[in-house]
């Protein structure tokens, strides 16, 4: 398949490996923070960390909208659905992650709950056109990625004239999200972390463009990498990045000129600033209260927000105790770290949202990443 | 989530849809947030909307910096 294939080509990677040993120092070690799931996934599928030097080490991030999202906002969709006439839709991974009690709208699906599944929020739309006497809600996630798709729902659903359809808004943003990872004692005060650049979002950047970096690239002085999905892309971002350290410099390069520019996606863009303002501050699973970190619906277009429609229950549960998703979604822990990893907690049961998502840490290292924990022994 | 893959347009539809496809799998998707996008073009996919079009160009530069590096060891 084309622009997919010739990203994917083994004996390429491995002359990027080799150029990246070739000139990472082998006196000094590399800490680089994939932020998105997406990259966590491609790591984790290609075995990349095995075509990588000893020194140079990769940190998963919290870019895994599923994951990121509290306990709560979980709770609160699954309330949403509970309330007579509701139709609950979303979409697909947000079904089995569990809220307290290990309840999931999965579950309060086959308690009596109506919870359906979207591919798209016109999907969304469709639903509250055809089900007039239902009040179709719209649960909401994801990055910058998925909020134009929003937006472009709540569009029509005022076209329309459509009373029946509502948001529950848990958009957030990325900058943001790097920002506070950056802050974080763990990496200025405790120095636990060591961060020394970031390979920044491949799909969420064709949205917004490059230049939202350019800040804390700037301010932290730290390199940022903008690169694809593929593996190719990944190795690539890696082999920049351990040139921009060794250089000194910290500036934003963009791998995936082939989707982003500098500026982004303006039709997109303008459409978000539109409908939506920021949140004062919102919860992040791992990262506690993040300020100005996620978005809400504006006034005009209060008709339409399931928060203003229903009194939403603001509650803030916490995760299992036992869970370390929020550690692992710090880059403070590695899923192995986690006594429920591979015991209790596997995609087919998973405690945490680390373990629901493709893009997880905890589910690409199930997934692709175990064996690589097992000792060979020499028979 | 965010798992889209480049897709290739092979016509456009009314209401700003177009049909999409990508191995043999198609698709109707909606172009409601890219601009001037033609039968040809490849776009990047996600929740069933276009987030950008492939630019050939760049895409072709990116494999040749691939393809230089491999040549740039030292042997």
């Amino acid at each position: 398949m084309k622009y997919i294939d010739e990203f994917r080509d083994g004996e390429v990677a491995q002359s990027i490996a080799k150029a990246i040993k070739a000139e990472a120092d082998p006196a000094s070690t590399y800490h680089i923070m994939e932020f998105c799931g997406g990259h966590t996934h491609a790591i984790s599928r290609y075995g990349l960390e095995d075509l990588l030097p000893a020194n140079v080490r990769m940190i998963h991030g919290p870019g895994c909208p599923v994951c990121v999202l509290p306990v709560g906002r979980i709770d609160a969709a699954i309330w949403l659905a509970r309330q007579p006439g509701v139709t609950l839709v979303t979409y697909g991974d947000m079904l089995r992650v569990p809220g307290s009690k290990r309840l999931s709208l999965l579950k309060a699906k086959a308690e009596g709950a109506d919870v359906r599944m979207v591919y798209s929020t016109l999907d969304a739309i469709k639903l509250a056109s055809a089900n007039p006497d239902r009040q179709v809600v719209f649960f909401a996630i994801g990055f910058e990625t998925t909020t134009p798709p929003t937006a472009v729902a709540l569009k029509q659903a005022q076209a329309l004239d459509l009373k029946n359809f509502s948001v529950f808004c848990n958009h957030v943003l990325t900058p943001s999200a790097i920002t506070q990872i950056l802050d974080s004692p763990e990496v200025r005060e405790l120095g636990t972390v060591k961060l020394d650049a970031f390979i920044g979002p491949a799909h969420v950047s064709t949205i917004i463009g490059s230049r939202p970096y350019e800040y804390f690239a700037e301010e932290y002085q730290r390199p940022v990498v903008i690169a694809g999905f593929e593996p190719l892309d990944v190795m690539q971002a890696v082999r920049m990045l351990v040139r921009q350290i060794n250089d000194g410099r910290f500036e934003v390069e963009n791998e995936f000129a082939r989707a982003v520019t500098r500026d982004g996606n303006e039709k997109a863009k303008s459409l978000v600033a539109d409908m939506f303002e920021l949140r004062r501050v919102f919860e992040w699973r791992g990262l506690g209260q993040v300020p100005y970190s996620a978005l809400r619906l504006k006034e005009p277009y209060a008709a339409w927000d399931a928060e203003r429609r229903w009194d939403v229950p603001q509650d803030n549960p916490g995760d299992n105790k036992a869970c370390e998703c929020g550690a692992i979604l710090r880059g403070v822990k590695k899923p192995t770290d986690c006594k429920l990893f591979g015991t209790v907690c596997t995609p087919e049961n998973p405690m945490g949202s680390c373990m629901v998502s493709a893009e997880g840490a905890c589910a690409a290292h199930w997934t692709y990443g175990r064996f690589r924990d097992l000792e060979t022994s020499d028979a | 989530m965010c798992l889209a893959l480049p897709s290739l347009v092979t016509e456009i539809l009314p209401d700003d849809n177009a049909r999409v496809e990508l191995g043999g799998v198609s698709k109707i998707i909606s172009l409601a947030l890219v601009s001037d996008v033609k039968p040809g073009d490849y776009v990047i996919v996600h929740v069933g909307y276009a987030l950008s079009v492939i630019d050939p160009e760049e895409a072709a530069r990116t494999l040749e910096l691939f393809r230089e590096m491999g040549e740039e060891l030292p042997a």
